[in-house]
């Protein structure tokens, strides 16, 4: 199939801005007013650059280069005792900065403390995989790359997770809108049926209140039924519902209230 | 020996009944109507409902076979994905005819309040559907309520062999 490209940059102009929106910012703590988290910091420090570290929400966030994202989540899962990667994924930054963020929410058990780290990385960039330090990197990066297009380097199975293998486009990403381009609102009627079928069968209806009551083709109004295709702009004629009992079919036997017997005393 | 000795014409006249091919075959099509298991959301769990033994589908003959080739009846229960849509398209066709398409619930028939890139808007965009449901989800009343209705169509059309194939296009 043909690769869908938008005539226009669609990654220029984002399908929702806010002008006087101000998101709120949670309060950000100096790394120095915990003792874990400082132990920490300076044990990264000594062998990374760090870019930026604070304290949020008594988790210790840490802003590293992309380039040194491995070499970090190694440091930490095998010197500090941070021995699981909870969640990671990215985050659309491509409007305000032409960024991607990444985050690996990493928790120490035997600390029981959490720690967040982030990096920043192009649109056309790639960055390393951690599948081989944690097993839960392995989905999220298959995730991550479904869902932003961020590529993966060194992942054993860098494919698509959710959506299709043929699917076009990253959906998580701001600019791709919520109800699918061109390409998702024709997927299954090209694929099934073939591009020349998309003028027989029309664009999606996404109105679910609509209902086209003379539409003959598609639809079929139980007891009014009448061929395929017939005009019934001017009414249709009724079709009595016909049951096989009423004319007293072999071994089938028409309800008849008056004889049933309503049991009204459960314990009987 | 014993003797064979029932008078037809005083103990519940003789054992013939007169009809119609037609009302034979599709009295007999409408009620051993065998559906597919499909259920692909949370209105499976009400087509699961109906199927046991508090509502009970056996009584109307409907009895859910995990193989298509079984089956003639299809009960699209749930959200359509696009990913899934080749597949719902290739078990319709792996079905024998004449076959039936119920679209149960709100996702089925009209992509529901799943108005996104990811879902099919409406089953009938992929496959010709003969009754739709409204719901979410219906109820398994509403579901053997559908079966009846659906039986009562079937036994109204021509059971010869040159009907023809339900298409979309």
């Amino acid at each position: 199939m043909r690769a869908y490209t938008p005539k226009d940059n669609v990654q220029k102009k984002p399908y929702y801005t806010d002008r006087y929106w101000v998101a709120p910012q949670v309060a950000k703590h100096d790394v120095s007013s915990d003792a874990v988290f400082t132990d920490d910091l300076e044990a990264i420090k000594a062998q990374f650059d760090v870019l930026e570290a604070y304290i949020q929400v008594d988790q210790m966030v840490v802003i590293i280069n992309a380039a040194d994202n491995f070499g970090v989540i190694e440091m930490l899962k095998n010197e500090r005792a941070y021995n699981q990667l909870s969640e990671m994924s990215a985050i659309d930054w491509l409007a305000d900065e032409g960024k991607f963020e990444i985050f690996y929410q990493m928790l120490s058990m035997s600390k029981r403390k959490r720690l967040r780290i982030k990096c920043k990385i192009d649109e056309k960039e790639s960055i390393q995989s951690v599948e081989k330090l944690f097993r839960s990197a392995d989905w999220s990066e298959r995730e991550m790359y479904d869902m932003f297009g961020v590529i993966v380097n060194n992942h054993p199975f860098m494919k698509r997770i959710l959506m299709p293998d043929d699917w076009e486009g990253f959906p998580l990403r701001k600019t791709y809108p919520l109800q699918g381009d061109e390409f998702a609102a024709w997927y299954e009627v090209d694929k099934i049926f073939g591009k020349e079928a998309r003028e027989i069968i029309g664009p999606e209806n996404r109105d679910p209140a609509r209902i086209d009551r003379y539409d003959t083709e598609r639809f079929a109004r139980l007891g009014h039924e009448v061929p395929r295709g017939t005009d019934i702009s001017n009414g249709e004629p009724d079709t009595p519902l016909v049951y096989q009992e009423s004319e007293g079919v072999f071994m089938i036997e028409k309800f008849d209230a008056e004889k049933s017997v309503v049991i009204s005393d459960r314990d009987r | 020996m014993a003797q064979h000795q029932v008078n037809y014409l005083k103990d519940g006249g003789l054992p013939v009944a007169l009809t119609t091919i037609d009302k034979v075959v599709n009295w007999g099509r409408s009620n051993s109507l065998w559906a597919l298991t499909y259920g692909l959301a949370c209105c499976g769990i009400e087509m699961m409902a109906s199927g046991a033994s508090r509502y009970d589908f056996d009584r109307f003959g409907t009895i859910f076979r995990a193989s298509p080739r079984q089956a003639e009846l299809m009960v699209v229960a749930g959200t359509l994905t696009k990913k899934h849509a080749e597949f719902i398209r290739r078990l319709y066709d792996q079905m024998a005819e004449p076959k039936w398409v119920i679209s149960m619930g709100s996702c089925a028939n009209t992509g529901g309040m799943f108005n996104t890139y990811a879902t099919v808007q409406g089953v009938d965009r992929v496959i010709p559907v003969d009754l739709y449901l409204p719901g979410c989800a219906p109820r398994p009343e509403t579901l053997q309520y559908g079966v009846l209705m659906l039986q009562q169509k079937i036994r109204r059309e021509s059971a010869s062999r040159a009907q023809k194939p339900k298409r979309l296009m």
